[in-house]
């Protein structure tokens, strides 16, 4: 029987095994306790994939003992070497407030990789005038890899330098910004057409390095102007446009890893996308042409005229010691001020005064999805006390103090009843209906959007000036000197 | 026929990429984003195949060279900060010691 399977049989094989152990991996991803196993196996599958394509008939005709330099084995040692020293040395280096800079670099190089691929394919199988039979097929999934691979390298490069603060944050906008972009799209889809078509074959060359440049332009039009709270969509967006890409590369190689991995990978993109759009209750379309953060948006109502109450820290304390229930509500600021840690020695200080914490975060905290809980769990809070908002609401009204650290949109009670308002049905977290609200804030501005926040004005809520790490290090120096 | 069978593995795949996915909490959504994108690292597998059946053009060797770098950072970088976040991701009695 075994005499019967070729060495492609067993190479596809492979790829089978490669691809359940992918499945396995994103399945154990499910839960916080087999997460990292399942990760572990999901990169066993990679690197039986790996293994396996050195086995491949094509790369193992590169097999040259006489010339180094043509040998295909020693170029691919030498690149994976040189990638994943880089790799690792970035992976150890970043801190976690820069993950989402570094997810959207990783996803950058990734679709970068993809089109070159493609590109490299085409050129291989152009650059012999004759015996080059035309395949739709190939030339479709090769002209998609390249627009979208390249789309996803810059617009991931764009969305690096505006999360690492290289360029500003803020949605840039400009007139007919639109038509332009309707345009580059025109004449993308105009040169997919030529490359497509066999009889105009002799302007491939052309038309390929035409979407080559529309592509790098459009990746970075289309990031423009979305503004920094606004982040987490892009990103989640991109990651799914890489796996497209990857599964376009499949299909140009006849790869059932790339297409089954492409496909996951996009559909979990396009799931976090659409997470995010519901939480933000605002359309794709929306979200990705009306640059939201660059408007000076002002509420319909310009608040009930009433002044934020303003307490001492020390006033503070004494609500706090006597809680029995505490929900700290953390968002970006917090992470700016890196106070994540005195928040943890504060809960613990709290926790062995006899109350209840827990932590509630809003599914669009922080600069990519979940970026607030990994955070958190950088600090050594336990995940069991990582709430999400559906989970924290209803019992909102039993809990004696929320404390709001950084965060202001997402606790805006205008959202539920305020019509005329930007964010009006945007889902959020019911920090008002706590017995007492505690919001840390830097000054009396208003937040990212610049929309006045009702919350600060109501008669439970009591404001807490200052920079938030030395306002909790602080209520956490009053229980220890009790 | 081959172009078929492709398009059906496609199809079903992000079917099954969709049920995958929508089981993952909340609290995991970094740690997933990290993890698809290194799994979408496997595009290395494509620049492997081109770069070895290529080594006698040298055009297509660097960008290929290239690509199999920008992969396995993606793929290696990616599965090493994805192991990274995850084992901050503690039960409570785990902490406590």
């Amino acid at each position: 029987m075994i005499n019967e399977l070729s060495l492609s049989d067993l190479n596809n094989l492979a790829y089978i095994l490669a691809c359940v152990c992918t499945i396995i991996g994103i399945k154990m991803l499910g839960k916080p306790t087999t997460a990292r196993r399942g990760m572990l196996i999901s990169a066993a599958g990679t690197v039986v994939a790996v293994i396996a394509v050195f086995f491949d008939g094509q790369v193992m005709d590169s097999w040259d003992a006489g010339n180094v330099l043509r040998n295909g084995y020693f170029w691919c040692f030498i690149a994976i070497l040189i990638g994943s020293i880089i790799g690792i040395i970035w992976a150890k280096k970043v801190q976690m407030t820069g993950m989402p800079e570094l997810v959207a670099l990783f996803n950058g190089f990734g679709g970068l990789a993809s089109a070159l691929v493609a590109f490299s394919s085409f050129y291989a199988l152009h650059k012999i005038e004759t015996g080059y039979i035309y395949d739709a097929v190939n030339d479709i999934s090769t002209s998609i890899a390249i627009f979208i691979g390249l789309i996803t390298f810059s617009g991931s490069m764009l969305a690096w330098g505006k999360l690492s603060e290289k360029i500003t944050g803020r949605a840039i906008v400009f007139k007919g910004q639109k038509l332009i972009n309707l345009f580059l799209l025109l004449v993308a889809v105009a040169a997919m057409v030529i490359y497509v078509t066999p009889s105009l074959d002799g302007f491939n060359l052309i038309a390929v390095l035409v979407l080559t440049g529309i592509a790098l332009v459009f990746g970075v039009a289309f990031v423009l102007p979305i503004g920094g709270g606004d982040m987490p969509v892009v990103i989640s967006l991109l990651n799914s446009l890489t796996g497209i890409a990857v599964a376009m590369a499949g299909f140009i190689i006849t790869n059932t890893m790339l297409i089954v991995t492409g496909a996951l990978v996009g559909a979990s993109g396009v799931i976090l996308t659409l997470i995010m759009c519901k939480a933000m209750n605002r359309s794709l379309g929306n979200l990705l042409f009306s640059g939201f953060g660059a408007t000076d948006a002002v509420s319909g109502k310009d608040g009930t005229g009433a002044e934020p109450k303003a307490i001492p820290v020390e006033d503070a304390y004494m609500v706090l010691e006597a809680a029995e229930s505490v929900v700290f509500i953390p968002g970006y600021g917090m992470a700016v001020a890196q106070a994540q840690h005195a928040v943890r020695e504060l809960a613990g200080k709290l926790e062995e005064n006899g109350a209840e914490v827990n932590y509630c975060v809003h599914p669009v905290a922080g600069r990519m999805p979940g970026h607030m809980n990994v955070l958190l769990a950088e600090a050594d809070i336990p995940y069991e006390q990582l709430r999400t908002m559906e989970e924290m609401n209803p019992i909102m009204p039993m809990q004696d103090v929320a404390i709001v650290i950084g965060a202001n949109d997402v606790v805006n009670p205008a959202a539920e009843t305020d019509e005329a308002s930007p964010i009006y049905g945007m889902p959020i977290i019911k920090a008002h209906e706590a017995k007492t609200v505690f919001v840390l804030k830097r000054g009396k501005g208003r937040g990212f959007s610049g929309i006045e926040n009702e919350l600060f004005t109501k008669q439970n809520t009591l404001m807490i000036y200052g920079d938030a790490k030395a306002t909790i290090a602080s209520l956490a120096n009053e229980f220890t000197a009790e | 026929m081959i172009f078929l069978l492709l398009l059906f593995i496609l199809i079903i795949a992000t079917f099954l990429g969709r049920e995958l996915i929508s089981k993952v909490p909340s609290q995991l959504h970094t740690p997933l984003m990290s993890a698809t994108n290194a799994i979408s690292g496997v595009t290395v597998l494509g620049a492997l195949v081109v770069c070895a059946a290529n080594t006698d053009d040298v055009l297509i060797l660097v960008l290929s060279v290239i690509a199999i770098i920008l992969a396995t950072i993606n793929t290696v970088g990616g599965y090493a900060v994805t192991d990274r976040m995850l084992g901050m991701f503690k039960k409570k009695e785990d902490k406590k010691q």
